[in-house]
């Protein structure tokens, strides 16, 4: 991908930043032992000791202590981590009911899905047109054999961020556990777990231009969960399996690079390429205009569809993604667009551009434009809006 | 690996051929919707003494796929009589482009089918069906099945718009669940007539709201 190609899908995946690789490379080709115990060879406490030194700096970010935090293979594992652990650990003891948000990312709607199977109760919250939560609604779903509430920091797709005070405040009113998946908002919006009522947080690594396959999971101290892989004693009985200590020094190496006016840059490209977007006529904002991801755009363009916008954008040099059925895996229109009342049609015209610190301010003209003539050339060739 | 799509898919993508509308056209055809995230629209203009296609025209909206089969259908169907061009496969259409990929078929076979409904609606239109089957409640209602509920995106039966059928010496009733000053009470019936009425044996297609 050279320069010429303009990557706007950063909600999918970041190029690596370089000073994480720099990071990373000491533990690849010098220490590469595995983490010992303290009573091991030196390389191997070498590693520990580097484990736990980005385990502590993850950790600090979201005001937890080092034992809180554990390194998975991502945030995909990590949600799955919270909710089948818990449970594992509370489903004898204290119920066999689930609260998850309707437009959860797809790690927690299958997890609930999966206990479903097992003979769990999920509920479903609803989401208001902007993809808030329905606080009324997730205050009546929750019942004495409520064991967890999952709900997102922020929507993967079209970017509304939730009130966590407000939503940790029902839970624990409630004496439920709450678990929220901050895969796209970590280090993008503050979240201190000191303050906020929350016992499970997902967070993961390549969302912020560090390496695939890491991510991790907050976990309050005394929240009843138990492991749900087995196969040695990681990550405080958690998580087995071999550490992956250079992700892990990766991951805590790009959480520091994320810098508030960073942040603020990537704010105002998204306010720009809105602006420039809406001129075009039939289109809207897909999530809450004000409570949203800084680096997320998302907008429905009537009369056309996704995937043929995609392409033709691909075709120069953009690449960005699209709630259209013909572009998903499953060939379903996405379930974030219909759970907040949009209609298929919106589901199909949606297209989703998140920046991420490598796009550059000239980034949004050359999209804005490209994708400007691309909607104009296929509302020509549509049978549609031409009344 | 390049894009699962073929040079001449992408080319058909890029630059569709036969694209827009035929203001007097002599059939037009609609099928798929937006709700499907694919829909197909074919005009078509035909010689009366030859049968031949002598133009044709869709509009599209939809994937790669979509379009690109919209377009080879058109080049192909170009200049044929009606009964060649109701030969003309999705298979046929999937080689000229140089093959599909298979999770694809069913976006590609729209443009096949909005061609075969065409011809159908000029012979319709023409009184050229050489098999008269009566039109029966049944009939009506698969048709009935083609004519979308602007609202959903589904159909009208799906969406259980159809209250009655009634078809008698050559009227068909049909009853509808909506009040007769709903926003698109208009277009729903101008729609069931265009499908209704080319029928053989249909004089009169009378649509009926609620209160």
């Amino acid at each position: 991908m050279g320069r010429e190609y303009i990557y706007l899908d950063n909600a999918a995946a970041t190029r690596l930043d370089e000073r994480v690789l720099e990071a990373m490379r000491p533990y690849l080709f010098d220490t590469y032992a595995v983490a010992t115990s303290q009573f091991g060879y030196s390389p191997g406490i070498d590693a520990r000791d580097a484990l736990d030194d980005a385990r502590a700096r993850i950790a600090a970010v979201l005001g937890a202590t080092p034992e809180e935090f554990i390194f998975t293979s991502g945030s995909t594992e990590s949600s799955n981590l919270a909710l089948k652990g818990v449970a594992l650990a509370l489903g004898e003891k204290k119920g066999r009911h689930i609260v998850a948000g309707a437009i959860e990312d797809f790690a927690v709607l299958h997890s609930a899905r999966a206990l479903e199977r097992q003979g769990f109760g999920v509920t479903r919250v609803r989401v208001d047109e902007d993809g808030r939560v329905d606080l009324a609604h997730l205050r009546e779903s929750i019942t004495p054999e409520t064991i967890l509430v999952s709900i997102q920091a922020a929507n993967q797709e079209i970017g509304t961020l939730q009130d966590l005070q407000a939503i940790g405040e029902i839970c624990q009113e409630k004496d439920t556990l709450l678990h929220t998946d901050a895969t796209h908002s970590f280090t993008r919006v503050p979240l201190d777990v000191r303050a906020a009522p929350v016992a499970l947080v997902t967070v993961s690594a390549h969302t912020v231009h560090g390496p695939k396959g890491v991510g991790g999971l907050y976990v309050r101290e005394g929240t009843p969960i138990r492991k749900w892989m087995d196969g040695g004693f990681q990550e405080f009985d958690l998580r087995p399996g071999a550490e992956n200590i250079p992700g892990a020094v990766g991951f805590a190496r790009a959480v520091e690079l994320v810098t508030p006016e960073e942040t603020a840059r990537l704010r105002g490209m998204r306010d720009r390429l809105t602006e420039r977007l809406l001129e075009i006529s039939h289109t809207r904002v897909n999530g809450h205009a004000v409570h949203r991801l800084p680096h997320n755009a998302n907008i429905s363009f009537r009369f056309v569809e996704g995937e043929s916008l995609l392409l033709h954008l691909d075709l120069r040099g953009f690449a960005v993604s699209t709630g259209s059925a013909c572009f998903s895996r499953s060939l379903e229109a996405s379930h974030v667009i219909l759970g907040i009342g949009g209609n298929h049609e919106r589901a199909h015209g949606s297209v989703r551009f998140t920046f991420g610190r490598f796009n550059e301010e000239g980034d949004v003209d050359s999209v804005a434009e490209a994708v400007t003539e691309i909607v104009r050339e296929l509302r020509r060739i549509s049978p549609l809006g031409k009344e | 690996m390049a894009l699962p799509y073929s040079e001449i898919v992408m080319e058909h993508f890029r630059n569709p051929r036969n694209v827009g509308k035929i203001e007097d056209a002599d059939a037009k055809s609609v099928e798929g919707s937006p709700a499907c995230g694919d829909m197909v629209a074919v005009y078509l203009k035909v010689d009366g003494e030859t049968q031949r296609i002598s133009d044709i025209k869709f509009e599209s909206y939809g994937c790669a796929s979509n379009i690109a089969t919209g377009s080879i259908v058109t080049e192909l169907a170009k200049g044929k009589t009606l009964e060649e061009a109701k030969r003309i496969t999705w298979k046929e259409a999937s080689e000229e482009l140089g093959g599909l990929p298979a999770i694809k078929t069913h976006c590609s076979v729209l443009a096949v089918d909005g061609l075969r409904a065409a011809i159908q609606n000029y012979e319709e239109r023409h009184g050229l069906i050489k098999e008269r089957v009566p039109t029966t409640v049944e009939l009506v209602r698969k048709r009935l099945k083609r004519v979308m509920n602007p609202m959903a995106g589904l159909d009208l039966v799906r969406t259980k718009l159809v209250e009655e059928i009634e078809v008698s010496a050559g009227t068909v009733r049909v009853a509808i669940d909506l009040p007769a000053d709903h926003q698109f009470a208009a277009n729903i019936r101008a729609e069931i007539v265009e499908k209704i009425e080319p029928l053989w044996d249909v004089e009169q297609v009378v649509v009926e709201f609620s209160e």
